[in-house]
């Protein structure tokens, strides 16, 4: 078995408004990715972050660290969230990657952890 | 593989490169699936290709090479093993190797699963579903077939791609490492994932085709052997997957392509388009194969873009002048190729057969909704058009800009004839 990170991506200022229906749909989408992914014992760990304006950055410094607020990549895309998944194979991971970006209907990256 | 002399009867360096050609894939293939790792499988074949040149000079070749080559690169792989299993990182391929159901059978001969004619023509299909595995992006995909399945050495697949040997030699290094670390399945896909796993498999074979083809640049010598290789690999694709149209399909294109290379440059080397080719030069033993294919595929009914392709080039390799050519016919299969493949490429190919068919007009008319506004044989097709009516400002434009796209010399050349045949005088 291999664990794999699944992260989501979005646009730096995406946050969903959930009185939409549209977000209800796709809240009820993730849900689903989420129950299926439970009852298959593959799941690790996972969740939805907060967006990236509430992010702080820590840096070590000669003897000491820095903080700067707001993320560290300063790129349009940031990471909402992400579920470190067990799989048998690459195969089969991406298969769960493949049913969480229809879930998140956006890109999720898939990378294996070491060891 | 140079430094072979000759010895026994019958064994040359020839002889060898040819075995070496025809079972390295196979070979590598199987030990992968043993081994459970891509370098350690490459190294051993190595060594025991390396064994054989010796070795075989001196008993003859052996009934089986391939099953030799295997067996013995199993063998290396077991004394390496041993000597070196306190590494962690072979930890895990010593140990498939040393199960104690193989663990008593160390003579070469007796490990039964080996060369098992079940497992072997497997072992090649996995492996060409993991060179082109679509988490690999294509350029890699391409590489690694021609690596593994072909044997081709790093240097000679940078060669061919115009890259510089150091990136070639990283871009396979990251894939072999990504395969690794993501820990991709070595098996073969299930009927259900089978159609789009198999597409960028097909896709390799016909860019390796093509790369060699074409001869966008590189020297000759080398990429005639490219397209050697994707009609090895496509042949070895009907094989392994008899059920399937497609391949069957890709190989007939192939054939049929390739039948005509002796007719594509003139003696000096100048480009002839497919309508100024002398026929009589053409490989008929190639087009008769690829013609009963395209008719094997016709009867099965089970069409797609390769065969439909396929069936295109057999129009063509039936006419025994260009006039002759039964273009309605193409411009049917073109109108059923772009139902799979709506493409502008397509669409700009079926308004040349729209224009022999109907006219130059015709053609121009067809060809005004394609935008494919950065690729040069878009504007070389519509400056042939234009010439035709006799509009030979607006022709010249469209040389112009083809050629400016052009990034071949042979092509560039052959564009700044035609555009100086169509030239208005002013």
């Amino acid at each position: 078995m291999t664990q794999y990170l699944l992260s989501v991506w979005h646009d730096d200022n995406y946050e969903l408004n959930f009185e939409t229906d549209e977000a209800q749909r796709r809240v009820a989408q993730v849900g689903k990715f989420n129950d299926d992914l439970l009852a298959s014992g593959g799941f690790v760990f996972g969740g939805g972050l907060h967006p990236a304006s509430s992010a702080t950055v820590v840096r070590a410094t000669d003897g000491g660290v820095s903080m700067t607020d707001g993320p560290y990549a300063e790129s349009k895309e940031q990471i909402g969230g992400f579920w470190i998944i067990e799989a048998s194979d690459m195969d089969a991971a991406l298969e769960w990657a493949r049913a969480a970006a229809l879930a998140c209907e956006g890109p999720v990256e898939i990378r294996p952890f070491q060891g | 593989m140079d430094d072979v002399n000759d010895g026994f009867d019958g064994f040359d360096g020839d002889t060898f490169s040819a075995i070496y050609r025809r079972e390295v894939g196979r070979c590598l293939a199987t030990l992968v699936r043993v081994l459970g790792d891509i370098d350690l499988a490459e190294d051993m074949v190595a060594d025991a290709f390396a064994l054989a040149a010796q070795r075989w000079s001196v008993t003859g070749i052996p009934p089986n090479p391939g099953g030799w080559i295997t067996t013995t690169a199993r063998n290396v792989a077991i004394d390496r093993l041993r000597r070196e299993s306190t590494r962690v990182e072979r930890h895990a391929a010593a140990y498939r190797l040393l199960q104690p159901d193989h663990e008593s059978d160390l003579e070469p001969t007796m490990f039964s699963d080996i060369d098992d004619p079940d497992q072997v023509p497997d072992d090649q299909l996995r492996l060409m579903f993991l060179c082109c595995h679509p988490a690999l992006a294509p350029d890699v995909q391409v590489a690694m077939t021609l690596r593994l399945l072909g044997g081709l050495e790093t240097a000679e697949i940078a060669r061919a791609f115009l890259v510089p040997e150091p990136t070639m030699a990283q871009r396979l290094v990251r894939a072999k490492r990504k395969i690794r670390d993501n820990n991709f399945a070595y098996r073969i896909p299930h009927s259900s994932e089978l159609h789009d796993r198999l597409r960028p498999v097909l896709a390799v074979v016909y860019l390796i085709f093509n790369e060699g083809y074409s001869a966008a640049s590189g020297t000759a010598l080398m990429r005639v052997s490219l397209s050697d290789e994707a009609i090895r690999l496509g042949r070895l694709l009907v094989e392994l997957l008899p059920d399937e149209a497609e391949p069957a399909g890709l190989l007939a294109l192939m054939l049929l392509t390739d039948s005509r290379r002796p007719a594509r440059v003139d003696s000096h080397g100048a480009l002839v388009r497919l309508a100024d080719q002398d026929r009589s030069c053409w490989n008929r033993d190639l087009i008769a194969e690829g013609q009963q294919i395209v008719r094997a595929c016709i009867r099965r009914g089970n069409p797609g873009p390769y065969q439909i392709q396929a069936a295109i080039a057999a129009v063509h390799s039936d006419a025994p002048t260009a006039a002759a050519t039964d273009w309605s016919q193409v411009v049917a299969l073109y109108n059923q190729l772009y139902a799979f493949q709506p493409t502008d490429i397509v669409w700009m190919n079926r308004s040349i057969a729209v224009a022999e068919l109907s006219g130059p007009q015709a053609g121009l008319d067809a060809l005004a909704t394609v935008q494919l506004d950065r690729y040069y044989l878009f504007h070389a097709t519509h400056a042939d058009l234009l010439a035709r009516v006799g509009r030979l400002d607006a022709a010249d434009d469209a040389y112009r800009r083809a050629i400016e796209l052009s990034t071949n010399e042979t092509e560039r050349t052959f564009l700044e004839q035609r555009r100086a045949a169509v030239r208005p005088t002013k």
